[in-house]
């Protein structure tokens, strides 16, 4: 394999990445490697650092990244500002979406898209362009005309709020999507749809971190690799049987292997 | 430390002041407005200034202002350019503009406007000649402030300020602009006077502007009293833009009679020292108050909103909503005192105050208090002062917006609350674009009016499109 081709298809690899809070260590020593084109699903039970390890790729600074380093499309990442990886293709989807009031999701996701446009070298899209946009990608989740002139996230349902994380990620067309426990609180028909929409946008050219702490939403969205987070580090990695396996021998397998 | 200069103002001085030029202003005086003055000035020399041993003062102290050495203008500014300091064009707004230089109408050629539907507005001093009856039966019966010699003082020295009468019945076409613009070349002490009447079931929009012209330092010390009768309907605003060497305290008192509604808005953008001192009595049952502020404090600026609302009377409700962003070593007060009077049962009374600190300098005191002797009555309030919020800070980052944008996207957020309730839709977009340049650190006094932003000739750009918010 010649040495350019590791680039084109490599996305993003995350080598002996160590990151605290407050001075307590949450991940300690993640290895993880995802390629164009592919699906990743990161599982383990609560309070091992899933959440954390999105928070520290998409750049939140309440994390310190103690040692280790994050490539993506071979950029140091730490480099970058939070905004200035958004605009590079990092995508993430909240676990709790935040609710601004006052700011209508209309003039969020234009300001967003511009900015990201404007990143690019393009110019802003004009304003009938933006609503057709708005239009066929609120479809891709079965929004419903009223929710995008409302302000964003407030008053939402949890399954609305999960649907406009991905009409966001529709709008925003990311490379490299971070999906944070996006099945969580999502009765089965909000979760048929939004897997729908993580569906429709898989390509080739971009890739999905699938965090989630149940099976069930791997039903709808196939991994290709399924990875076991324990204590702040990656302790098992297989294919989508992996899911399988843990839902049903439940967490207590990976404990009671860990302690041995 | 700066040296602290002696206390050029003072009780003495006012006093003295007083007597020195009691002839060139009570020539023109009745004998009951003589009457009123004595009995004035004695309310003066009892009360004299607050000091922030006073309880509605106890964080906003007049020191600084009270250093310096201001002239006391006894007659109304000549030679002034009247087109150029009121060359006001809100696009759309389509206002009665009656103007104040250094708080003296200015008249064109009438000094009292009389509409054909019987409203008569324009100088308060022309007003008093022609009218004695009205404004005498109104004049200082509003304006009661036990806490400070402030109008009492107004009251002893007032010569000139606006005279709005709207009869029973009348409901005024179009918003009247009240546009009280500073503007000399020498340090002013002001005190103008306003007087506003609204009769029985009557309509009125009023858009209050105080403005500074250039960067010349002032105190003014402005009275308003309103009286709203039975069933009467007031869309109040009152716009502060001055500059960073001014001080204002201004004192609006309100009388509600039966069934009378009040829309009132305070949009603080810019001073040095500012205090509102909202005053506002339920003399009838079932009124309706909604107060609103905003404020947008930098530097070493200093805004202190003090509302006291008297429910008097059975089934009035208030809602007080006050806002306010706080950049640099800028300082802010709230003090609301609702009292509900033992008899004002079925009274709703609400109030509100949330401030945002950009910096570990800027600081705010809010206190809302409740005062409440019935029983049957629903009070709340709740105050909160902090940060941007962190969360939504990452949120909007996340999507790719720029640190500096989704500042302005959450404080603009933060005060649309307050700029989405102005019912005037030109000057709600008006305010739209001064909170923007103001959130964008570029206005602090325009060279004109402070309406004179976003003209033809300087149009207003905004880097991320807001309008849709």
């Amino acid at each position: 394999m010649r040495l350019n081709d590791k680039y084109t298809i490599m996305l993003i690899s995350i080598n002996n990445l160590h990151a605290s809070i407050n001075g307590k260590e949450i991940l300690k020593g993640i290895n993880l490697k995802v390629n164009k084109g592919e699906v990743h699903a990161i599982m383990g039970p609560n309070g091992t650092g899933k959440s954390t390890l999105a928070s520290v790729i998409a750049g939140r600074d309440v994390f310190e990244v103690t040692s280790g380093e994050i490539l993506y499309k071979d950029k140091d990442l730490r480099k970058l500002s939070v905004e200035e990886r958004a605009r590079e293709g990092i995508f993430l989807g909240f676990q709790y979406p935040v609710e601004i009031p006052g700011v209508s999701i209309t003039n969020f996701m234009r300001t967003a898209v511009n900015e990201l446009r404007k990143y690019k070298g393009q110019d802003p899209l004009p304003p009938g362009d933006f609503l057709r946009l708005m239009e066929e990608k609120k479809k891709l989740v079965e929004i419903t005309s009223n929710l995008t002139n409302r302000s964003v996230n407030e008053g939402f349902s949890g399954g609305e709020k999960k649907k406009n994380e991905i009409f966001q990620m529709a709008m925003l067309d990311p490379i490299l999507a971070i999906l944070d426990e996006t099945d969580s609180g999502l009765d089965i028909d909000a979760l048929r749809i939004v897997a729908n929409g993580v569906n429709k946008l898989r390509t080739k050219e971009n890739a999905f971190l699938v965090i989630t702490h149940y099976q069930r939403l791997l039903d709808y969205i196939i991994p290709d690799f399924v990875h076991v987070l324990f204590e702040g580090r990656i302790v098992k990695s297989g294919g989508k049987e992996l899911a399988f396996e843990l839902e049903e021998k439940g967490y207590d397998w990976i404990k009671n292997e860990q302690e041995v | 430390m700066h040296p602290v200069n002696p206390e050029l103002i003072t009780k003495e001085r006012m006093l003295d002041l007083f007597t020195g030029i009691q002839p060139a202003i009570v020539q023109n005086d009745s004998p009951a407005f003589s009457g009123i003055r004595k009995k004035a000035i004695e309310a003066f020399r009892q009360l004299g200034f607050p000091d922030t041993k006073t309880e509605s003062w106890r964080h906003s102290s007049l020191k600084e202002s009270f250093s310096l050495n201001y002239d006391y203008p006894l007659s109304p500014p000549e030679n002034a350019d009247i087109q150029k300091v009121f060359r006001c064009n809100i696009p759309h707004l389509d206002t009665a503009i009656l103007g104040q230089l250094n708080g003296w109408y200015v008249s064109k050629d009438v000094p009292l406007m009389e509409l054909g539907n019987g409203i008569i507005m324009g100088s308060l001093a022309e007003a008093r000649k022609k009218y004695p009856q009205i404004v005498e039966k109104h004049f200082t019966r509003y304006a009661n402030d036990p806490e400070s010699g402030f109008t009492a003082l107004n009251t002893a020295f007032a010569q000139d300020g606006i005279f709005i009468f709207v009869p029973d019945g009348v409901k005024s076409p179009k918003p009247v602009q009240l546009i009280n613009v500073i503007h000399a070349d020498r340090n002013l002490f002001l005190q103008t006077r306003n007087l506003i009447l609204l009769g029985k079931n009557s309509r009125l929009s009023i858009v209050h502007c105080d403005d500074s012209y250039n960067l010349q330092a002032s105190f003014s010390n402005i009275v308003t009293e309103i009286h709203l009768d039975e069933h009467a309907f007031l869309d109040h605003y009152k716009l502060q833009n001055l500059n960073n060497n001014s001080t204002l305290v201004s004192s609006v008192f309100f009388q509600m009679e039966a069934e009378a509604r009040l829309e009132s808005h305070f949009l603080s953008l810019n001073g040095g020292f500012l205090r509102n001192n909202i005053r506002l009595l339920f003399n009838g049952p079932n009124g309706n108050a909604n107060i609103y502020g905003l404020y947008l404090m930098d530097r070493k600026q200093h805004i202190d909103n003090y509302v006291f609302i008297d429910h008097a009377s059975p089934g009035c409700n208030s809602n007080e909503t006050f806002k306010g962003i706080l950049d640099e070593n800028a300082g802010g007060v709230f003090l609301g005192h609702v009292l509900v009077r033992r008899d004002a049962q079925k009274t709703n009374a609400y109030q509100s105050n949330r401030n945002i600190l950009l910096t570990d300098t800027a600081r705010v005191n809010s206190k809302p208090f409740l005062e409440i002797y019935a029983d049957d009555v629903k009070c709340s309030h709740g105050s909160t002062t902090g940060q941007l919020d962190q969360d939504a800070m990452f949120y909007l980052r996340q999507r790719g917006i720029g640190e500096e944008s989704a500042r302005m996207l959450l404080m603009f957020a933060f005060a649309d609350e307050i700029v989405s309730k102005i019912a005037i839709l030109p000057l709600r977009s008006r305010i739209e674009d001064m909170v923007k340049k103001r959130l964008q650190g570029e206005l602090q006094i325009c060279e004109q009016c402070v309406l004179h932003c976003s003209t033809p000739e300087h149009p207003v750009e905004f880097h991320i499109d807001l309008s849709k918010i």
